[in-house]
């Protein structure tokens, strides 16, 4: 891996001084984000080819918008990643919340397994399911799949919370007169909430690009954004996929800053 | 009134609580001493409902409590860690138990600024726990637990994150608080020192058993076994054998003279094993001592000594290898210097000095 080669230069060069540290800083962050910077520079090119810079135009932009199966397959992205996101939360929250209850590490390495299984395993195994259940390839399918390797990463991230957590809070609030209701909904809730609502936009991430899983598991006419580019691209890579590339991009960059600036102190001003 | 009657709590094969019988006043301040393990935890969970008993009844003025889920109980709990939460302002962590007992906005912050007042702190309404030190995030989370008005307090080593200086403060603001309302206080402790000052009674427990109910000064001189006398202050244990004279109880210490005792309500029988504790304060130390006739006398060499400040103990060893602890105040009378390791000095004590364990 070439990044890796830069840190480990990186680390040698810190003894040499700043400069050096900087300068592998940048080729780091240059090799990162450099493929990134073309497809969004090109999505306003005024040219058909990806090959020189012609002239600023925002016309791949109009025609995307006007290109009615892209749109579709947009707007069944955000809501497929929406219903995950939101089922993936409530099931993880409770299981990131059973396993600190019961302290067993086999029920974390269950819960957490979808997360380190290969995607393609995951995408055939699902596949195998769907037709033995004869569930119909389509949206639900998807959204099906995408909770499913989705759970891990909320429950985690409730997990965490929950050990940062006073056992104590729950029993004092049990003790100063609140049902085991009340004491969830006033005391365990909003202590968990910045886990579960970091762990509900890493759930929505996840589902918005996820291309693997969701090949496998979609079906006629439930085509999503990463399979309508896919698509797309067999043919050639045109401008109009660089600038779907690019908001999509956008909208990902944007629900990575949510999740990192979501703290408790955040939360509770 | 709390009675605790014959109550048996067990973790597998720990024994936490067997067969517990105590009985609590209403408005006293009772204090479950003992070390780590002893149980006395284990029983305030059960009283605050938190620990199901397996044996047994508690009774609250008379109705069992056994069954009635603890957010239903009349009983507030001070948590050792003060489990105030974090999400929440002062004022509101203070508002929670009227809120759950759905009493109405002008009733809560009336009841609130008025506790606040109370634990003198009212400047502090707006702020997070977390902005808190430890000893006002104590005084919060005492407010918190009798805003409204239990029947009962309990509280779980309150003290014990506090450090030394701020600790003494706070048990005398304790023991001023329970006065002023009136509400009995059930305050688990392995601080014997915090339980001396703090109770009107305490009772010692041991292994699941309570060992002793009493006031603090009869549990301090007149323990009742060997572990009360060890477990509370320093304690001279010193083995032999109770021996019925015609001038009295005497105490055979193998190797050593005999010497005159007290058998107080005759609780031990001439022939019977048992131990003398005796409290190092009650000895008396010097180069040459003139034991008057209700004196017993040893000779023997200083083996160790600890300088205190105010006092020093001195480890003084008697002639066949007992070893006993003195205590001399530094600042007593005809005090010129500290007696050193090796030099030969006697210890004598009053014959009612001493006080039997078995």
């Amino acid at each position: 891996m070439k990044s890796e080669k830069s840190l480990i230069l990186s680390k040698f060069s810190a003894s040499r001084g700043n400069k050096g540290v900087i300068a592998a800083a940048v080729l780091v962050y240059l090799f990162l984000y450099l493929p990134l910077a073309v497809v969004v520079i090109f999505s306003f090119n005024d040219s058909r080819l990806n090959a020189e810079w012609v002239g600023f135009t925002l016309d791949w932009y109009h025609k995307l918008f006007n290109n009615r199966d892209m749109l579709q397959a947009a707007g069944n992205s955000v809501l497929i990643a929406c219903i995950s996101a939101l089922m993936a939360s409530v099931l993880g929250t409770l299981a990131g919340m059973a396993i600190h209850r019961f302290r067993q590490k086999w029920l974390s390495a269950l819960v957490l397994g979808p997360v380190a299984m290969p995607d393609i395993l995951i995408g055939v195994s699902l596949l195998l399911m769907f037709m033995l259940l004869n569930v119909t390839l389509g949206t639900v399918s998807i959204i099906l799949a995408h909770v499913s390797f989705c759970i891990g990463f909320v429950a985690l991230a409730v997990q965490a919370r929950m050990a940062g957590m006073d056992d104590s809070l729950i029993e004092a609030a049990r003790d100063l007169g609140a049902s085991p209701w009340q004491s969830f909904r006033l005391i365990t809730l909003p202590l968990l909430l910045p886990g579960i609502i970091a762990g509900g936009l890493m759930a929505f991430t996840l589902s918005i690009d996820d291309f693997v899983i969701t090949f496998f598991t979609a079906g006629v006419g439930s085509s999503t954004l990463p399979l309508e580019i896919y698509s797309m691209v067999k043919i050639a890579v045109t401008p109009e996929v660089n600038a779907v590339s690019t908001l999509l991009m956008l909208l990902t960059l944007v629900l990575i800053l949510a999740i990192s600036r979501i703290s408790p102190q955040a939360l509770r001003n | 009134m709390l009675e605790i009657i014959d109550v048996s709590r067990s973790f597998g094969d720990f024994r936490a609580l067997d067969q517990v019988n105590l009985k609590i006043e209403s408005g006293e301040f009772f204090t479950l001493l003992g070390p780590s393990g002893c149980g006395k935890t284990t029983l305030l969970r059960c009283i605050a409902g938190f620990e199901q008993i397996d044996s047994g009844k508690i009774l609250l003025d008379g109705r069992p409590l056994t069954d009635i889920a603890p957010e239903k109980r009349p009983i507030h709990t001070v948590f050792q860690s003060y489990a105030l939460f974090p999400h929440m302002t002062v004022a509101e962590n203070i508002a929670f138990p009227l809120r759950m007992a759905k009493l109405d906005k002008t009733e809560i912050s009336r009841r609130v600024a008025e506790v606040l007042e109370d634990v003198r702190l009212p400047d502090k309404a707006n702020h997070y726990p977390d902005a808190l030190s430890g000893g006002q995030k104590q005084r919060i989370a005492i407010a918190r637990a009798l805003v409204n008005r239990p029947r009962l307090l309990l509280l779980d080593e309150p003290l014990s994150a506090l450090d030394a200086k701020l600790r003494e403060q706070m048990q005398i603001e304790l023991i001023n608080l329970q006065q002023e309302v009136g509400i009995t206080f059930i305050y688990v402790t392995h601080d014997q020192g915090e339980a001396l000052a703090l109770s009107h009674r305490i009772a010692v427990m041991n292994q699941g058993n309570i060992s002793q109910i009493d006031e603090p000064s009869v549990i301090y001189s007149y323990p009742k076994n060997r572990f009360v006398a060890d477990f509370i202050g320093q304690c001279n244990l010193i083995e032999g054998r109770l021996e019925g004279w015609e001038s009295g109880w005497r105490f055979a210490i193998p190797g050593l003279d005999s010497i005159p005792v007290q058998n107080n309500n005759e609780a031990f029988s001439s022939g019977q094993d048992c131990a003398l504790s005796l409290r190092p304060e009650k000895i008396r130390l010097a180069s040459r001592l003139d034991a008057s006739p209700d004196e017993c006398l040893f000779s023997g060499t200083v083996h160790d000594m600890l300088y205190l400040g105010d006092v020093t103990v001195y480890i003084v060893e008697l002639g066949n290898g007992l070893q006993v602890e003195a205590l001399l105040a530094n600042s007593a009378p005809g005090r010129t210097r500290l007696f050193e390791k090796g030099d030969a000095v006697q210890i004598a004590w009053r014959h009612d000095a001493g006080h039997l364990v078995n």
